[in-house]
């Protein structure tokens, strides 16, 4: 503890996310009115990479087979190769973060697999409170974390919810740590 | 309430002395904006203060700022005893060790009580880039300072204090400040040189445009027949709309706010590209005679178009796809049609010798730019292809005429009649004679209904067709006009400049002392550059859903898809 905040992630209880996947939270306390979660999903899997890039080029090689076309062959290539850099720039997120600064704002930002970080500051003025809502998802009812946000004309009005850790989508346990955390500050100031 | 302190990072290794910026109302924060190093005799500073003041910048003492060095000790007594000589509601003690990152703050309020430093926040910003930005969404007008939320406010502050940041390290003054720009002013040749250089250009610019307006509004060209031409061809409507462009950029006031300043920059970027690509279009052209052989191609390509048409008629005159025709009214309609044919064919053969010269000479007007090239494109098409336009026209009022009188006498066929008063279907008792007359015309133009249909149909398609070939030309001229260069350039290049909000970061630093965070600035999205920043344009889009369309298209109403906004919306 040298940086002298606090820095733990859970390890007696395992996350899950709404599917039944694995997932790790991360909670860094930097001082008293400013933490850090962060939620991280699992990475690109190996196996599966090579199960569609073997599929896609299995097919390919029949369709060549049949045709007698290179160019079937080469397009199998490209397409796999954009699609794996299409993938894994605008659609796989590796980790969510919510960084809470009292009396500041909340900042919201995923991490994507190639290294792409999206963010997004919402200021204190603007929050009129952080709750954990339900929505009928399918056949399930799931729950998921939001930000409420103050309508500028009407302070009482809720003008527009941002839901939080879209991607990652974690299961109960996981919000309530991190609800209660973001009330004590919020209580705070 | 926890205190924020927003301290630039240029002042991270300033020397001590005193803090001055703003405090930002209602939100317990400090903005930072300079440091006046030590030594300085009070009264200097205050008269200082007084003097930038003037100038529109709010500017207040807010505290002292400590970094000790060698062979400085009394410092700590001096920097204290300045909290009695400029009295404030709340003085900031920063102090900082070499060798340590983390900053220690008190805080003084007028009561001499301390609070613990727990309750503030340092953030770091980097001030040559939060002072070049401009935060979305813009707003118009002046902001109410009380409602107005905290980010706006510290950007504003940066912003409106450029008059301070012109005192550099090299000028003789009593004060010597720290701050982005202490080093030595930023400038650029280029810049300054372009500032020179466009007053007479501007007047320039201005005195020839008045003269082309003066010449387009004189009596001559304004005559009836002209203004409906002139409003029909799409070169003319372009040059009126790049006349409009080039005097918002020739004024030679300048831009006041960011909203104008970046809509005149697109519109000399845009103008500078499509010119430059004009001119390389027109050169290529011109090379190797490919203009003469192009309007060699155009009149074989006409005469194609019509042996085309021919072939076309004489199939539907026939029994085309299988169907059968009412003899005498095909032979009518098809001989009428290949009458205008005719007479089309003869005129396009007198025009023949004329038609290099006129392309040579009209092609030089690409020179004036790219849309321009692709405007006369589309009007040529237009030009050719007006047999089309005019058996398009013949074939609907033809069709339209057919199914007004099928639909009334059906009605008649029913027993009842069209109120006009009341725009409803009412019961009405016909004589005898009427009905018999009625149901007779009702026969023969059921029974010629497929023929006028057919004509109606092949001509329809033809006609979108062209119509379509024209939407695409009209759409690419929009979207050279209107898009945004200069913005997206900026959003590429110095992307700090175009701020959507700001990110923070956390620094690590030591135990004991406050929380250090790091702002930079989140650039706007590129789809919003696009969408905030387009520039207005006579845009064509289509005038009606799909449905609507068909609906006339089925009842043949004649229809005209593209629709121009003569009125420009921001």
């Amino acid at each position: 503890m040298q940086n002298g905040d606090q820095h733990y992630s859970m390890e007696d209880e395992t996350y899950t996310d709404i599917d039944g996947k694995a997932i790790s939270l991360e909670c860094q306390s930097h001082s008293g009115f400013c933490r850090e979660f962060t939620v991280s999903s699992a990475k690109v899997s190996i196996g599966r990479v090579m199960v569609y890039t073997c599929a896609v080029w299995l097919s390919a090689y029949i369709v060549f087979f049949i045709t007698e076309n290179t160019a079937v062959l080469s397009s199998a290539i490209i397409i796999t190769l954009v699609g794996m850099m299409v993938h894994i720039h605008f659609v796989k997120v590796d980790h969510e973060t919510l960084l809470i600064i009292g009396s500041l704002g909340v900042q919201v930002s995923s991490s994507y697999a190639s290294g792409r970080e999206s963010t997004d500051f919402i200021e204190m003025d603007k929050i009129k409170d952080i709750v954990i809502n339900e929505a009928i998802h399918m056949q399930t009812v799931i729950y998921y974390l939001c930000i409420l946000l103050k309508d500028p004309s009407d302070p009482e009005a809720v003008s527009s919810v941002v839901p939080l850790f879209q991607s990652s989508k974690p299961r109960l346990n996981c919000l309530v740590k991190v609800y209660k955390s973001c009330q004590e500050i919020l209580a705070k100031c | 309430m926890v205190l924020k302190i927003f301290f630039p990072q240029c002042c991270n290794k300033a020397d001590s002395g005193l803090l001055v910026g703003r405090w930002i109302p209602g939100q317990n924060s400090a903005v930072v904006l300079a440091v006046i190093h030590y030594p300085f005799i009070p009264g200097q500073v205050k008269q200082y203060i007084q003097q930038v003041e003037s100038s529109g910048v709010d500017l207040t003492v807010l505290g002292s700022w400590s970094m000790p060095k060698e062979g400085q000790e009394g410092m700590e007594s001096f920097l204290r005893d300045l909290s009695t000589i400029f009295p404030q509601g709340q003085w900031l003690q920063l102090s900082r060790e070499m060798g340590k990152i983390g900053f220690r703050c008190h805080v003084l309020t007028r009561d001499q009580s301390k609070s613990p430093s727990d309750k503030v926040i340092f953030i770091h910003y980097e001030q040559r880039k939060v002072m070049l930005s401009q935060l979305h969404p813009i707003e118009n007008g002046v902001p109410d300072p009380q409602t107005e939320s905290q980010l706006p406010q510290v950007f504003g502050t940066v912003c409106q204090s450029e008059p301070l940041f012109f005192l550099d390290k090299y000028d003789d003054s009593p004060v010597k400040l720290t701050h982005w720009q202490s080093e030595g002013r930023e400038g650029s040749i280029i810049v300054e040189l372009m500032k020179q250089a466009s007053t007479p250009v501007c007047l320039l610019t201005t005195w020839i445009l008045t003269l082309w307006t003066s010449l387009c509004s004189s009596r001559i060209l304004n005559v009836r027949p002209m203004r409906f031409i002139s409003s029909k061809l799409s070169t003319c409507v372009q040059l009126s709309y790049r006349t409009e462009h080039l005097q918002t950029v020739s004024s030679p006031t300048r831009a006041t706010t960011h909203n104008h300043f970046m809509r005149k920059a697109n519109i000399f970027v845009s103008f500078f590209v499509d010119v430059s690509l004009g001119l390389l279009l027109v050169s290529w052209m011109y090379r190797e005679n490919r203009i003469g052989k192009l309007a060699n191609t155009l009149v074989p390509a006409a005469d194609h178009i019509a042996k085309e048409l021919e072939e076309l008629l004489q199939w539907l005159m026939g029994a085309p796809a299988g169907l059968k025709m009412n003899r005498a009214l095909d032979q009518v309609l098809g001989r009428f049609f290949l009458y205008h044919i005719h007479l089309w064919i003869s005129y396009i053969h007198l025009m023949s010798p004329f038609v290099e010269m006129i392309l040579w000479y009209v092609g030089l007007s690409a020179c004036l730019g790219l849309t321009f090239a692709l405007s006369l494109l589309s009007d040529i098409t237009a030009l050719l292809t007006f047999h089309i336009y005019c058996f398009y026209v013949y074939g609907a009022r033809l069709y339209c005429m057919t199914v007004y009188g099928l639909s009334s006498l059906w009605r008649l066929f029913r027993g009842k009649k069209w109120n006009v008063l009341r725009q409803r279907v009412d019961s009405c008792s016909y004589d005898l004679d009427q009905l018999f007359i009625g149901t007779l015309l009702f026969t023969i133009l059921l029974f010629l209904l497929p023929t006028t249909a057919l004509y109606y149909l092949v001509f329809t398609l033809l006609r979108l067709v062209v119509v379509m070939f024209q939407g695409v030309v009209h759409l690419s001229v929009d979207f050279i006009n209107s898009f945004p260069l200069f913005s997206m350039g900026l959003r590429l290049f110095r992307s700090y400049r175009l701020a959507e909000g700001v990110k923070f970061r956390v620094l690590c630093e030591e135990p004991g002392t406050p929380l250090h965070l790091m702002m930079d600035i989140n650039p706007l999205k590129v789809s919003r550059v696009v969408q905030t920043y387009r520039t207005p344009t006579y845009s064509c889009y289509p005038k009606d859903s799909w449905l609507a369309l068909c609906k006339k298209l089925f009842l043949g109403e004649l229809i005209y898809p593209w629709r121009y906004k003569t009125t420009k919306i921001d």
